[in-house]
């Protein structure tokens, strides 16, 4: 039974991880129709300005450098992703199949200069003491940065959620996704939303970045590709352009891989959500959700 | 082109033997490269001749060749596909495990991969063309992803995880073992590139070739003509496929082993890569972009320890010594500055002149 909880909640903070990933490229795919294969790229770029950060900040203590480094990484993240759309994504308005090729450039070349700078090897990273431990829930020991992540993943999901509904931006954004053409016509201009799309989602794939950096203890070039390819499947379950199916298809991805890689065989995990979405698209062409044709 | 020369018989005829004649002189004079002790500076590092380039020149032909297979569905048919890499490594990593871990010979490696070759793309292409566009891409993918997680999981320990494995190379024909048969190894990859430069030409003309085309530029019409896409795609899907597998085959008797390298999505990402720098849709453009990336990355990465770049500052030194920079760089460029690619800009080039 604790084995079972423990896995659970290990799923869920491994599908919070995904979340983190996925809600911007789903942002990014409903508003603006490009499948963003840079968002590795943010990821490793947030994680990596946090490992950097945190290794110039020899003064502090532990838990300030980590805030510190954090701050730093997310503030990279959200810039360079905001960049990314105003200079590379932007001039290419409306010609999807590029947009689509310059981020696939993009994220290549990103991994291979954060390898040429740093190198190929993962960095190991130094957090609070706190995350390294357990806590025990009914017999069960849960590592502490799975309650970090699935608190992140909470907050994001509701802070994104607010923005969208209560804002004149989050206003704008919905009924871009719904409708473009007609928000333009409306006079609205809808370009700044793309940036600000574009940045949200930076942000949470940097967060996403340190977090990984603290659950998987170190910072590697190649880990936002990896990561990429589960968050590729979220968000094809969930229903592109849709954040409510994509946290549900987050658990869900999170939960099997888990229970796959714990019941079956470990690697099994992998393959099984790989068949998910298989199922998932034959049967419903459009995600779970469907909201986005 | 046809509509353009129909009222020029003669135009057509010239079109037509010029079709033929280039892509036979080129063959000729690829053919003849083992025999030429030239040493071009820069572009190789040794003379033409020696084993080191001409390896390096069979792999260019290589994906050069798979290259042309992948422009097939995007290029021609506008699918985007995001596992070619899985039919790749069918070639690379079935042979390889029938003949070292089954003991099988090589005839019979070779019809196995041959086999899985037709019939996994049968079926899975039968499974992902029932949707289209994005969703299309995500379920190649997907089911890609699926063989490379098989490849790195080691199942029964026939595929030897991250690292791969050597083949049995005592199972392999003799003309083909060893550095003193490069040549011959070279000779293999020409044929490969040629074989399927013929197929696809061939293929893209025929009457089903100018459905695919007519499927990429409005599939929703060629539907209103009474034609159904569906057949049309899964043909040009398993076309491809074959002929990457079979391209497979000859990447693993130019190895030493496969590797899990080859069936990764981002291996996908660079015969993308590939096509786009050389031109979609083309004649050579997919060719042409195969055969400089590899040669790109090959060289930047030997470029990378030279005396000319290690004297640069270290702000150009560092992004220069990898490969995948550069060509991820060039490849933007390209989007941005060159739309149509390589072969694009050559024919821009040539009206220029005329």
């Amino acid at each position: 039974m604790s084995t079972l909880l423990l896995l659970t909640i290990t799923g869920v903070g491994l599908g919070a991880l995904y979340f983190l990933i996925a809600s911007g490229l789903s942002l990014i795919y409903g508003l603006m129709g490009v499948l963003n294969f840079a968002h590795g790229a943010f990821l490793t770029v947030g994680a990596f300005g946090m490992w950097y950060a945190e290794s110039k900040l020899g003064g502090l203590g532990v838990l300030p450098r980590f805030l510190v480094a954090s701050l730093v990484g997310l503030v990279v993240g959200g810039v360079f992703a905001a960049l990314v759309e105003l200079v590379l994504i932007r001039p290419l308005y409306r010609r999807h199949i590029e947009q689509v090729l310059v981020t696939v450039g993009l994220g290549l070349a990103t991994t291979a200069l954060v390898v040429a700078i740093w190198g190929n090897d993962a960095r190991p990273i130094a957090y609070p003491g706190w995350l390294g431990r357990t806590t025990t829930v009914a017999g069960a020991h849960v590592p502490n940065d799975r309650w970090l992540l699935i608190a992140a993943a909470v907050v994001v999901l509701v802070a994104l959620t607010t923005f969208l509904k209560r804002t004149r931006y989050g206003l704008i954004i919905r009924a871009g996704v719904e409708n473009r053409a007609m928000v333009t016509a409306l006079g609205i201009d809808v370009r700044k939303a793309f940036t600000l799309v574009f940045a949200i989602g930076g942000v949470a794939a940097a967060l996403a970045g340190i977090l990984g950096n603290v659950y998987f203890t170190t910072a590697d070039p190649n880990r936002g590709t990896s990561l990429l390819i589960f968050a590729f499947i979220v968000v094809v379950i969930g229903g592109l352009g849709s954040l409510r199916g994509t946290a549900v298809a987050a658990v869900v991805v999170g939960l099997v891989q888990q229970y796959a890689n714990y019941y079956a065989s470990t690697g099994l995990g992998d393959l099984s959500v790989v068949l998910l979405l298989g199922l998932v698209l034959l049967a419903r062409p459009r995600g779970l959700s469907g909201a986005f044709a | 082109m046809s509509t353009l020369t129909a009222t020029r018989p003669a135009g057509r005829v010239l079109m037509h033997a010029r079709g033929i004649v280039l892509p036979v002189a080129v063959l000729i004079v690829l053919a003849l490269v083992p025999k030429l002790a030239v040493d071009i500076p820069y572009v190789f590092k040794d003379t033409l001749n020696t084993p080191g380039t001409l390896q390096l020149l069979a792999l260019c032909l290589v994906f050069g060749g798979l290259a042309m297979t992948y422009d097939l569905l995007f290029g021609y048919t506008g699918l985007l596909s995001f596992g070619h890499a899985l039919y790749f490594a069918v070639g690379v990593y079935l042979v390889a495990i029938a003949l070292t871990k089954w003991h099988w010979s090589f005839a019979e490696g070779l019809l196995f991969a041959a086999a899985v070759g037709i019939v996994l793309p049968l079926l899975l292409g039968a499974v992902s063309l029932r949707v289209g566009g994005i969703a299309f891409a995500m379920v190649t993918l997907a089911f890609a992803q699926a063989g490379s997680i098989l490849a790195f999981k080691n199942p029964w320990g026939w595929t030897g995880g991250e690292e791969g494995f050597g083949t049995d190379y005592t199972k392999l024909p003799a003309a083909f073992v060893g550095i003193f048969n490069t040549k011959n190894l070279y000779w293999l990859a020409l044929g490969y590139a040629a074989v399927v430069f013929a197929i696809v030409r061939w293929a893209v003309g025929s009457s089903p070739g100018r459905v695919w085309q007519a499927i990429r530029e409005n599939e929703l019409r060629v539907q209103v003509l009474g034609l159904r896409p569906y057949g049309y795609k899964l043909l040009v899907f398993v076309l491809a496929s074959f002929l990457a597998t079979a391209g497979g085959v000859v990447y693993l008797l130019l190895q030493t082993g496969p590797t899990t390298e080859v069936t990764t999505a981002n291996f996908t990402l660079t015969l993308l890569v590939m096509v786009v720098i050389g031109g979609t849709g083309t004649r050579w453009g997919a060719f042409v972009g195969g055969v400089l990336y590899t040669w790109a990355n090959q060289r930047l990465g030997d470029a990378s320890g030279s005396h000319a770049v290690e004297s640069l500052p270290s702000v150009l030194r560092t992004p220069l010594q990898q490969p995948l920079f550069v060509l991820g760089v060039i490849f933007i460029l390209v989007v941005f500055f060159a739309p149509g690619g390589l072969a694009r800009l050559g024919r821009i080039g040539k009206a220029l002149r005329s």
